[in-house]
């Protein structure tokens, strides 16, 4: 008999076929993503995220008889008041009647649907399949956080530029003190008695004998100082690095959306899809991020995600009020140096003809400062719009050529989204 | 005998497993005279048994899709809380491996112990079904064979290429037992060398001249159509059998596959065919261990009362009314119920017993008994020979007649003198495999011809193939067979011809 702890045994031995099932059930996986994305928060998402997918894509047929028609019998248990010749109703449901032998087994697999848990990773694979993002940026994406070096203690080996002095000068002393180095003061003494002797040897007394003796000593003592050194490499002392990860820094997410009367549900949604992927990008980056959204027609106001994405405004489009109400925000609650500031605006570039002027000037003169990044999609809904050139598009153009940190893009489809991204990530990535 | 407790409250270690099962032998080989395969007791996490789950039980599977789908599902319901898990799991090898869940209390490793280790154990190494159906000493070796080889094909054929033959033959592996035959033992080496050289066969005789050579016409034969039956051996019932050694399209490798998915299934057949008496006789020795134990002053008071509780959990019956009832019976409640009922029989048999049992009523031999039943029967024999009244009526069983032209189900028996008979032979058919798995055959096929394959569908009263399932699996025939394939349902006693289905081979 052997009795065995299989416990440490390496675990997830089904982790092959699970990816297994989410290849073969893609398309239907993919589906549900989207359906979560679109009916989910923009926090919710990303985080572990339970699909329901219809099973007949995983449906494993065979062969196996109904009971449809003629005569059959079925013992039970449990009788209490039954005698023979009773006759009982049918239980409603089930033309095969109340004691199926099994036969509706694999019809009730059939009709419901499957439902599992994706993991972040996985949810973000399928989504991110969706937009057509390069490998590359994917694993930009879920790279790790930023390292930093951080001073770990002592080492006896470094590089010259990381001595520390304080705490070499104390070995070496300690070394000094203990291999019993003869102190300068103690051979100036020596030396000036001496001198004293020999001086009084010129006078004329006999003092060649211990005139020979403090010499003898003094030689002693000059090769014993010879010897030990004043600095010796055993005493050297480094000041140690660690690589840690580096402090994550809060970041906050502005979204900025034209509701007016413009914007069609569709639009919408694109800008919903472009706000999620800066949302788990900046997740991905920072522990803790914080989301505002801002709202504008002719006037601008803060509201929650939901307002934000459904509920929906008429009127003219003024984006300097949007802009206007993200500087009063910004100074009020996220100073620069304490947060790391992120803003995209989508519109489908519509703007009161003379506020457009007003616009560039605050997003040049107060708002790229303090963002890092400033990302402007346009959700266009004509190819009318593509070929010519919105308002707004007009504006931000010779703008973005200044400035790195304003991305602009037009997007009409989902997977127009990924090169406003490939831009934003690019750019983080060559920095250092 | 000693008094001294294996161990004292609910904590366990490796020392209390060893000294538990060292104590659980001694009454079970001992007393019990049980016979066991030497036995491997391994002590897993959750999850591991989550995977464990997945395989059925198997210590180690190929990888497919399939499994995967099992162990979603399984994930998702006890991560929800819908299901707890099994307390144990037991394999049907040499040595016999029983996983032990490690969140498990010291009464209840000892109970699964001797549940699994010795009363699972006992029946897999002497239950006729199993010696004749699996060969436990050969089946971790030809799983390992089975995963290696099905991993080198995906690597030589691309994973999508295995999956299409694996899923075709999952959908037949139903059908892929010689149920009058009986099994031929594995043997890991042949399986190699036959692989082997079924590939250098085909590399020797290739030749890529025969492309060129005009093909003669066939000489007709006088009665063509009996001629190729009595060749091929048809009618066949062992579908992928016969789609391994006959099918025309099929690549070597596809074959193995086959193969495989048929002596996997092969080696599950006796387990639905005995599930009664295989958890009736683990209940029955693991309850009748910790009386024992608890008499001879090994395990106290509390432990015991921790047995009693959970065996009479696991050996609740609700009734067909009870929300959690329905119709089918808990077997570990039928098992158990019968078992110490044959040990009543033989101890203190009543006037009743005597009349219906003369064999073993008062033979004062219950063990020699139980144990001759548990070696000879499966369900549907060891309920039509040994089901007493006395259960019956435990049970409060009846029988319902379902006639479709009735608007009204019929009682047409209950635990009464009358009844008793017919209730035991309709509980017993209910346990024959061939009530369940539909009666498929191979029954014509012109290889010189159009090569297309004839099935039948032998039905028994009434009972038509579930759409649209049938079609759906008949489409994986074609898949494996490479032309069309064509069904008809027959009823078996008319000839009548019911229904008819046809696939044919996925368009490339």
């Amino acid at each position: 008999m052997d009795i065995i702890d299989r416990r440490p045994n390496p675990h997830g031995k089904n982790l092959e076929n699970r990816q297994r099932v989410i290849a073969r059930a893609r398309a239907a996986v993919a589906r549900a993503t989207r359906a979560a994305i679109d009916g989910g928060t923009l926090r919710e998402i990303g985080r572990d995220q339970a699909v329901t997918i219809p099973s007949d894509t995983l449906h494993e047929p065979s062969f196996h008889s109904v009971f449809s028609k003629g005569q059959r019998q079925v013992v039970l248990s449990g009788n209490k008041v039954f005698s023979t010749g009773d006759r009982l109703a049918r239980p409603p449901g089930g033309s095969g009647g109340g004691g199926g032998d099994g036969s509706g087994s694999g019809d009730g697999e059939a009709q419901d649907g499957f439902r599992f848990v994706l993991t972040r990773d996985e949810f973000l694979d399928l989504f991110f399949e969706d937009l057509e993002l390069p490998d590359l940026v994917k694993s930009q994406i879920v790279a790790t956080e930023a390292m930093t070096p951080i001073r770990a203690g002592i080492s006896v080996d470094g590089s010259p530029s990381q001595i520390d002095m304080a705490r070499t000068m104390r070995q070496s002393m300690a070394r000094r003190i203990g291999l019993r180095r003869p102190k300068t003061p103690d051979v100036t003494a020596l030396e000036s008695e001496i001198e004293r002797l020999e001086a009084e040897a010129r006078d004329g007394s006999d003092r060649a004998e211990q005139l020979a003796a403090l010499r003898g000593e003094l030689e002693l003592v000059l090769r014993r100082m010879a010897r030990v050194p004043w600095i010796d490499p055993v005493d050297l002392r480094y000041r140690r690095y660690t690589q840690v990860p580096k402090p994550t820094a809060r970041a906050v997410m502005f979204c900025m959306m034209d509701v007016s009367g413009s914007m069609s549900e569709s639009m919408k949604d694109l800008a919903k899809r472009f706000f999620l992927l800066l949302h788990v990008f900046l997740e991905r980056r920072y522990k803790r991020v914080e989301l505002v959204f801002i709202r504008h027609t002719e006037t601008a106001e803060e509201v929650d995600e939901n307002t934000f994405f459904t509920d929906p405004r008429t009127g003219g489009t003024v984006v300097s009020t949007a802009f206007a109400e993200f500087v009063r925000i910004q100074r009020a609650r996220f100073p620069q140096d304490s947060w790391n500031i992120y803003a995209a605006q989508a519109s489908d570039g519509d703007n009161s003809s003379m506020d457009t002027r007003q616009a560039m000037s605050m997003l040049e003169g107060q708002i790229l400062p303090v963002v890092q990044h400033f990302a402007y999609i346009e959700v266009a809904a004509s190819a009318a719009h593509i070929r010519g050139e919105s308002d707004l598009w007009r504006g931000y153009a010779p703008l973005s050529q200044r400035e790195p940190k304003l991305a602009m893009r037009r997007v009409a489809e989902p997977k127009d989204i990924f090169p406003v991204f490939r831009e934003l990530f690019g750019r983080k990535a060559a920095a250092p | 005998m000693d008094s001294q407790l294996l161990y004292a409250g609910t904590d366990w270690d490796f020392s209390t497993l060893r000294r538990s099962y060292q104590a659980i032998e001694r009454i079970a080989c001992d007393e019990l005279g049980l016979e066991v395969y030497p036995n491997r007791i391994e002590v897993i996490t959750s999850e591991q048994m989550l995977d464990v789950y997945t395989a059925h039980g198997m210590p180690l599977t190929y990888r497919h899709w399939s499994y995967g789908k099992r162990f979603l599902q399984h994930e998702t319901s006890y991560r929800r809380g819908y299901t707890s898990l099994a307390y144990e799991v037991v394999i049907n090898s040499n040595p016999c491996i029983s996983y032990l869940m490690e969140g498990n209390t010291a009464t209840m490793q000892a109970l699964v112990i001797a549940h699994a280790a010795f009363g699972h154990n006992h029946f897999f190494r002497n239950n006729h079904l199993f010696q004749q159906w699996t060969d436990a000493s050969a089946i971790l070796d030809y799983l390992e064979f089975a995963r290696t080889y099905i991993g080198s094909c995906e690597d030589k054929y691309g994973v999508a290429a295995t999956e299409r033959v694996l899923d075709a033959a999952h959908a037949l592996s139903r059908h892929g037992v010689n149920r009058h035959g009986g099994a031929r033992p594995l043997n890991l080496k042949i399986d190699q060398k036959r692989e082997r050289e079924r590939r250098e066969y085909d590399e020797k005789i290739f030749d890529d001249l025969w492309r060129t050579v005009p093909v003669g016409k066939a000489v007709p034969e006088s009665d063509p159509v009996g001629e190729r039956r009595r060749k091929l051996g048809l009618p066949e019932e062992n579908l992928l059998y016969f789609i391994e050694k006959t099918s025309p399209k099929l690549q070597f490798w596809e074959r193995e596959i086959i193969r495989i998915v048929r002596l996997i299934a092969q080696y599950f057949y006796p387990q639905p065919q005995a599930k009664v008496m295989n958890e009736g006789c683990a209940t029955w020795v693991h309850q009748r261990v910790m009386t024992r134990l608890h008499e001879t002053g090994q395990i106290d008071d509390a432990a015991f009362l921790e047995v009693l509780h959970s065996t009479a959990n696991v050996i609740m019956q609700p009734g067909f009314d009870h929300p959690a009832g329905g119709p089918g019976f808990n077997p570990y409640a039928l098992g158990y119920a019968m078992m110490s009922d044959i040990e009543r029989i033989c101890t203190a048999p009543t006037a009743e017993d005597r009349e219906w049992f003369p064999d073993i009523a008062g033979n004062r031999d219950p063990l020699g008994t139980l144990r001759y039943a548990w070696a000879n029967f499966r369900d549907e024999s060891f309920v039509l020979q040994y089901l007493s009244p006395a259960v019956m009526r435990q049970f409060k069983m009846f029988r319902l007649l379902d006639d479709t032209s009735d608007k009204e189900l019929l009682v047409d028996a209950i635990h009464d003198d009358a009844g008793y008979r017919a209730i035991r032979r309709t509980l017993a058919q209910s346990y024959d495999p061939a009530t369940h798995d539909a009666d498929v055959q191979v029954v014509d096929v012109d290889l010189a011809g159009d090569r297309k394959l004839m099935l039948q569908h032998r039905t028994r009263a009434g009972q038509l193939l579930a759409q649209p399932d049938a079609d759906l699996t008949l489409k994986h025939i074609a898949t494996l067979w490479g032309y069309e394939v064509r069904m008809q349902e027959v009823d078996a006693e008319t000839e009548a011809v019911l229904a008819s289905h046809s696939a044919g081979p996925p368009s490339k």
